[in-house]
């Protein structure tokens, strides 16, 4: 029972996972990408417009080739959520329009493309392309050991070595340490010579490329395949979960576990409908009190990036 | 030996405006709006094959009966409240962006009030309870970020947004209590409701709204707050050090502007729909901060902007009824872009963007409709424009 619920919580948490990782690079840059939610949605419909095109190539289902169905989606996933994330930071870094604003009008924009789109797309055969997502990377589910580590989808793997990747680009690359200058004060980033608007764009338009595959990971392996679009609830968690996780990709595989666990528990308790509610509040809350803490406590690693939101213009001193 | 280094001059450079014309500037945003429009038109074009079918149906969605009429009247006068309650705090630079779950929990306490006073005290005593309490649970719910805001520096965006769901859950769980009949939707409640002012069911919320235009204009342009939470958002040292009490304009702002949301909650309850869902406020507190944004906080623009908002909702469902076009996400899809257009033109009146003439030295400025023409009609696609947008710039720093 707490091994299939740790299972579940650990391949739930990919969702939060991708997300969060998306915008801590983002905010890492100083851009508070508040369209993550509708980017996430708008990778959910790349990833099945990829996979219905990829599907309706073959002669049969039965041809699949679990290799293809899985990177197709993910290539085209990533590039509808990376055309998102072009958008807002055109509109952000560019035009250096208000990015509060922007990201909820693409959060807006996205939920309404995704929803209208995506139930029209031909979905025969997700069911079955969805077990090349599903299929346990190392070995199948046999005792509790493997079942916890071993069995997931190659996404949730994915997931989190990306998250380590971009922790340690971030921590230990001489390009981690000059977008986090960009973060910080971009004032002085482009006095000593960084590229802050580079930098800007790719942050913004990799994070949300990488929170696409969130979209991508709930639809074809969490839902095995039937189409929803809600997925922006769980896209203003994953933005939670960056808080949570006081901008450590790191501390985000276990916060995105945490929040999987948490997400899920309703469903394992023993609780009434009515109680399920009041369990679902817990991430926000606990969100709530991370953020409150981090605020008294000050110390300088655990802070929002200092320019969080604030857009830059070099003539403005 | 000298080396000559050649030095590429940029094709042009942006340079911030900090004066202009009050008309020049609506007209770039009228001008933006059309041009969502006219976008608007040209994916229903592709879509559906209608392209002046669009603009048929443009006037149809919301002028087409007086049903539809009355339902545009209805939902502006609810966008335009709770843009209204956002402005202030805005106006602070304080990012309140938890007025979904401000509205939310009025509405709760004027549906609980609604659903467990019901007949047991006078009617118009129960209204008042319920407006009292709607409006301090509106309160409450600002009030908290704010503390910690005033206090401890706690990032104000994340918190409200976080206050939201909080918000949503919390009415789920009441929800689910009260709903006894196991379907865990409310009904009606027949209890509580606002009276029909000559026989319009919505003419109560229309003139409540109406009053608080006109206070919150009023308290933003001329009384001693509206003045001190502008300075606090221009600048913070100078508030500090022309004495303003930063702590307390804060905190003072916020419950305002959390009053407003618990009157429009307790209208959204007892003047409109009668019953709670955890969907009530229906992401028009995202909305909202779009409309007040949009509008500079001045409450006569936000009365236009919402209107505006509202009347392209019911674009989109008219198009969705009228071709068959499945899903009704297809209003949020063209209010995304009339959005996107419109913060992409603040662009144009905030900053001009000058052609660097070579070997000339002559600065000529561009006018800035062209210029807004060409960049934004290819928003949508276009990577390319924006590399050119980019790439001067980026050479300067070399």
């Amino acid at each position: 029972m707490f091994v299939t619920f740790l299972h579940n919580a650990i391949r739930f948490s990919t969702v939060f996972l991708f997300g969060s990782t998306g915008e801590t690079l983002t905010e890492k840059s100083g851009h508070l990408n508040m369209g993550i939610p509708g980017t996430m949605c708008f990778g959910a419909l790349g990833g099945i417009i990829g996979e219905s095109i990829y599907l309706g190539t073959l002669r049969s289902v039965a041809f699949i080739n679990p290799t293809l169905a899985v990177l197709i989606p993910m290539l085209t996933a990533m590039l509808f959520a990376a055309i998102m994330g072009l958008l807002y930071s055109f509109l952000t870094v560019t035009l250096r329009c208000n990015q509060n604003v922007t990201g909820l009008t693409i959060t807006t924009f996205g939920v309404g493309l995704t929803n209208y789109f995506g139930s029209s797309i031909n979905k025969i055969g997700f069911s079955i392309a969805s077990t090349a997502f599903t299929k346990p990377v190392f070995a199948p589910a046999t005792n509790w050991f493997s079942n916890i580590f071993l069995s997931y989808g190659v996404l949730v793997y994915l997931a989190m070595f990306i998250a380590i990747v971009v922790l340690v680009v971030l921590k230990k690359t001489r390009i981690g340490l000059n977008l986090r200058a960009v973060g910080e004060n971009p004032g002085t980033a482009d006095a000593a010579g960084i590229n802050v608007t580079a930098y800007k764009y790719t942050a913004t338009i990799i994070g949300s490329a990488i929170a696409g595959l969130g979209g991508l990971f709930y639809i074809m392996d969490y839902l095995t395949g039937s189409w929803e679009y809600t997925i922006d609830a769980m896209g203003w968690l994953a933005v939670a979960l960056v808080i949570f996780s006081m901008w450590n990709p790191g501390w985000g595989i276990l916060g995105a576990i945490v929040f999987g666990g948490l997400y899920i528990a309703p469903y394992y308790l023993n609780v009434n409908f009515a109680q399920q509610e009041l369990v679902k509040m817990i991430p926000y809350l606990v969100t709530i009190i991370v953020l409150i803490i981090i605020s008294i406590v000050g110390k300088k690693e655990t802070q929002p990036p200092a320019s969080l939101g604030v857009s830059y213009f070099r003539e403005e001193r | 030996m000298i080396k000559t280094k050649k030095i590429k001059e940029p094709l042009f450079h942006i340079s911030k405006r900090s004066d202009i014309e009050p008309w020049k500037a609506w007209c770039i945003r009228i001008g933006s709006g059309l041009l969502a429009l006219l976008v608007g038109a040209i994916l229903t074009g592709a879509l559906t094959g209608h392209f002046f079918g669009f603009f048929e149906q443009l006037i149809k969605g919301s002028f087409g009966s007086v049903t539809r009429f009355e339902k545009l009247i209805k939902n502006t006068v609810i966008l335009l409240g709770i843009a209204l309650a956002l402005a202030p705090a805005f106006k602070m630079k304080f990012w309140n962006i938890g007025a979904e779950g401000q509205v939310l929990i009025g509405a709760l306490v004027t549906a609980g009030l609604m659903f467990n006073i019901k007949d047991s005290i006078p009617q118009p005593a129960l209204i008042i309870i319920m407006f009292a309490c709607s409006v301090m649970a509106g309160a409450i719910w600002a009030l908290i970020p704010a503390i910690f805001k005033a206090f401890f520096n706690t990032n104000e965006t994340l918190f409200t947004l976080m206050m939201n769901y909080i918000a949503i859950k919390l009415t789920a769980y009441f929800i689910n209590i009260w709903a006894t009949n196991g379907s865990g939707t409310m009904g009606i409640i027949p209890y509580g409701q606002l009276p029909k002012l000559f026989g319009s069911q919505y003419l109560i919320n229309i003139l409540v709204v109406i009053v608080l235009t006109v206070i919150v204009y009023m308290y933003l342009k001329y009384s001693k707050h509206g003045y001190e939470l502008s300075v606090v958002g221009e600048s913070l040292n100078t508030a500090k050090y022309v004495g303003i009490n930063v702590k307390k304009v804060i905190i003072r702002t916020m419950i305002f502007s959390g009053v407003i949301c618990g009157i429009v909650g307790f209208l959204l309850v007892s003047g409109d729909s009668y019953t709670i869902t955890q969907n009530l406020v229906n992401g028009r507190g995202f909305t909202a901060i779009l409309v007040a944004w949009l509008s500079q906080f001045n409450p006569l623009a936000m009365v236009l902007t919402s209107f505006l908002v509202c009347f392209l909702e019911q674009t989109g469902s008219q198009l969705v009824m009228a071709y068959n076009m499945g899903a009704d996400a297809y209003s949020s899809i063209l209010t995304g872009i009339f959005f996107l257009f419109i913060i992409g033109s603040t662009f144009f009146i905030n900053y001009k963007v000058v052609i660097n003439k070579k070997h000339k030295n002559i600065k000529v400025e561009e006018s800035a409709d062209e210029s807004k023409d060409e960049s934004l009609s290819t928003l949508e696609e276009s990577s390319k424009e924006e590399v050119v947008l980019d790439g001067p710039k980026t050479e300067v720093a070399e």
